[in-house]
């Protein structure tokens, strides 16, 4: 399908993938020059900014009616401790469908698939009501608290992670496990001993794919937390802003470069595993 | 021990259907660790408590409040209701005056006394009053204390408007104001063998109808309590114009806005993995990685960082546009131009997703067809047409429907970017004409002016469910994921 290009031919095919290129980085770039523009304002931005400054990260991170360094810390931590859970919960569920054979292990992992069906956030209402109920009975849990948050975060992450995990434990050989076990290891010992190092990777991408995920949600996020300093980032970001784009663009623009960095980064490294993590995640449902 | 500490806490708090859950999920739990046979289900404990308690709870909850009238007006549960009713007391019109004096005892707590239009003294005290004789010996104890001046009883105001004592069956003794107490008429009384409100002045009988006391004449009192209501908020969504015109607006849009999501990112994602996977062209690495970058910002930063460029007055594109042709495009303020602002973001959004995706596809097709389509004098056109896409379809489908149905929910971009806005006129819900049906229930639920409508809300979500469901359901036959689950068992 492809022939060596004549110079013109080639010519052509950078032209427009330049096009794109300016499509995909132009807001990138506007954005990082953007908070580096001490002016702190929309108006009469230029691509390179004058009098470059870092006033407006300083501002991140000292303004103290609107805590942005705060809110990247709470979102990084609860997208951490959530993917830390989710990858303990899902790897034992997912061991248990890959190696035992049990009443109901049909089921289980059928509705491991069914519950995309429907997306937790949907029952945002009821989530928020059930919530309420339980910090009522349990205050640390409840409303406006990063636990509450976690736990309603730790019940969405089954589906697409358990099938995923269980696939790849199943590629694992059970020769190991076996002759461990004549040595006498339990098979939680197996599991904890021999399956977890073994399915390392599989456990980086669900923590990651967890993590980016956690961080990036909205919805259950800004239904459950209301007071200014246990807002994830994804909340106070947009009440930051609202309509201010006049009076707080550097400021927003800096929050916003430090907010995607560590995704990014993250990204970047880990490229490959996260691309075939998601495609064969979707291709499964 | 920790459990034994949260049980005796239930009990205390009287949350008994929450002590007998935990009892019976304690037991299951003891049940599972004692039996050997139960082995694996200990594995599988942590995540199922957590996807009952927070995913199949929830969805079931959800079904429940769609055939309620759980919103502004009916928050409260019946008894809640009641006991406000109860507590409703309206002015007697020919009450007697009572001026009064106000002392306060060394522990700083409030006595009262009234005298009425005839000079008879009353004595009240935490609720309580005391008719009393002349030289009553309560009047020397009164004199042991001090007199509040009028300054005091001005700085006590809060505290004197919520005294109120019983003065016989139907009235109580209130302040009126600085000067006098009134006698006050309660309102309603709650007739529990009948299960209706009774209006004490003029005998009218309420009783409960779908949410609300109502008299024979149909008058209804306000405030409502939560109650089943049948399908009544699915007739609002399906029957009254007003509802059901925003509503299907929204609905058309969701399913316009999804398939268009996907068509112009896939369009796109495909276009340059085919300029991409031409092994000739130079600097593709390049390309490439910076052509992902947009897919690698949160979804939430980006979308707030596009509503900043589609800025009308001084976003830089409406510059860009001023500055080359002269004019510029209300973007977030015309429905159309809205909806087009919404398309270039999640184009901007999604692309790289569909080129990487497309990118390995495209890998995976076997270029020995190539060689042979170019020997039978097939164009390049041709080539695409009849080998490359069909082809890629086999894999890149079913990821499509899933982009589809993910766009369908695609909460945080249409709500970031526009908020649902502009404002459907004449919608007695709160609709926009960029609301697609998730960012619909969401402002209804939680932040409509006109009050929040939990029950409606819930009606909608269920529509939602259904339809993603569908799709989903669809999709899983399309790939056999079904056939998979019975293939691994």
């Amino acid at each position: 399908m492809y022939r060596k290009h004549t110079f013109f031919r080639g010519l052509w095919r950078h032209a427009v993938l330049l096009v794109f290129l300016v499509f995909a980085l132009f807001p990138i770039l506007w954005v990082i020059s953007a908070s580096f523009n001490p002016a702190n304002t929309l108006v009469g931005q230029s691509l390179i900014p004058r009098n470059a400054s870092f006033a407006n990260y300083i501002e991140v991170f000292t303004s103290e009616q609107y805590p942005i360094a705060l809110w990247i810390k709470n979102s990084v931590v609860i997208g951490l401790i959530t993917s830390a859970l989710v990858v303990v919960m899902t790897s034992l569920a997912a061991y248990a469908f890959s190696r035992f054979r049990f009443k109901g292990r049909r089921e289980g992992l059928f509705a491991s698939l069914m519950v995309q069906v429907f997306p937790q956030m949907l029952a945002a209402v009821s989530i928020y009501l059930l919530v309420l109920g339980i910090g009522k009975l349990i205050p640390a849990l409840g409303i406006n608290t990063h636990a509450g948050l976690i736990m309603v975060y730790l019940g969405g992450a089954m589906g697409v992670n358990a099938w995923l995990m269980k696939g790849y434990f199943d590629t694992i050989p059970t020769s190991l496990e076996e002759s461990a076990m004549i040595d006498g290891a339990s098979p939680f010992q197996a599991y904890y001993m021999i399956i977890l190092p073994l399915a390392r990777p599989i456990l980086a991408v669900i923590f990651l794919l967890q993590f980016i995920g956690t961080y990036s949600e909205f919805i259950l996020a800004s239904v459950l937390i209301s007071s200014s300093e246990k807002y994830t980032l994804a909340v106070g970001l947009q009440l930051f802003i609202q309509d201010q784009y006049a009076s707080r663009w550097g400021v927003f623009a800096a929050a916003s470069v430090l907010g995607a960095l560590p995704i990014v980064v993250l990204f970047m490294f880990l490229q490959k595993y996260l691309v075939s993590g998601l495609t064969s995640g979707a291709v499964k449902g | 021990m920790v459990f034994i500490w949260i049980a005796l806490y239930l009990l205390s708090a009287e949350a008994y259907l929450v002590f007998v859950l935990l009892l019976l999920g304690a037991l299951l739990t003891n049940v599972i660790f004692m039996l050997p046979k139960a082995y694996p289900y200990r594995y599988l404990l942590p995540a199922a408590f957590f996807l009952l308690l927070l995913v199949v709870y929830p969805i079931v909850y959800t079904v429940y409040i769609s055939v309620t009238n759980y919103g502004t007006g009916n928050i409260l549960n019946k008894e809640q209701v009641i006991s406000q009713f109860e507590g409703r007391y309206a002015l007697e019109p020919d009450s007697d005056e009572f001026v009064f004096q106000a002392y306060r005892d060394p522990q700083d707590s409030l006595w009262l006394l009234f005298t009425d239009s005839q000079g008879e003294k009353m004595l009240g005290h935490r609720g309580e009053l005391t008719r009393l004789r002349e030289n009553d010996p309560l009047l020397d104890q009164l004199a042991g204390y001090t007199e509040l001046s009028r300054v005091d009883l001005v700085r006590s105001t809060n505290e004197l408007s919520a005294q109120s004592f019983a003065y016989d069956d139907t009235h109580e003794l209130r302040m009126r104001n600085i000067n006098v107490f009134n006698l006050y008429l309660q309102q309603y009384s709650y007739d529990r063998e009948r299960d209706a409100l009774l209006e004490v002045q003029t005998g009218i009988v309420y009783t409960p109808e779908y949410g609300y006391f109502q008299a024979p004449d149909g008058t209804r009192l306000t405030p409502g309590f939560r109650a089943l209501i049948g399908f009544d908020n699915f007739r609002r969504l399906f029957g009254n114009p007003q509802i059901t015109g925003p509503f299907v607006s929204v609905f058309i849009w969701t399913i316009q806005w999804a398939l268009l999501s996907v068509a112009t990112t896939f369009v796109v994602g495909l276009f340059l993995a085919i300029l991409l996977n031409d092994p000739h062209l130079r600097l593709r690495k390049l390309y490439r990685s910076l052509l992902i970058l947009p897919y690698a910002i949160p979804a939430f930063i980006s979308a707030l960082i596009w509503r900043g460029l589609f800025n009308t007055e001084l976003g830089v594109i409406n510059q860009i546009l001023q500055a080359t042709i002269g004019s510029s495009v209300p973007w977030l303020q015309d429905p159309f131009w809205a909806k087009v602002a919404l398309i270039i973001l999640n184009l901007w959004l999604g692309f790289p997703y569909m080129m990487v995706i497309c990118l390995g596809a495209l890998q995976s097709i076997n270029t020995e067809m190539y060689e042979a389509a170019v020997v039978d004098g097939a164009t390049a056109w041709q080539q695409f047409r009849h080998i490359t896409l069909p082809l890629l379809m086999v894999s890149v489908a079913p990821l499509l429907i899933s982009s589809f149905s993910f766009n369908f929910n695609n909460f945080s971009v249409i709500y970031l970017l526009t908020r649902g806005r502009p404002p459907i006129v004449g919608a007695q819900t709160p609709a926009g004409h960029t609301d697609i049906l998730i960012s619909y229930t969401y402002r209804l639920a939680f932040e409509s002016g006109r009050g929040i409508d939990y029950g409606l809300a819930s009606a909608v979500t269920l529509v939602i469910f259904l339809i993603t469901g569908a799709i989903t359901f669809f999709n899983f036959r399309f790939t056999g994921a079904l056939e998979d689950v019975n293939k691994n068992v």
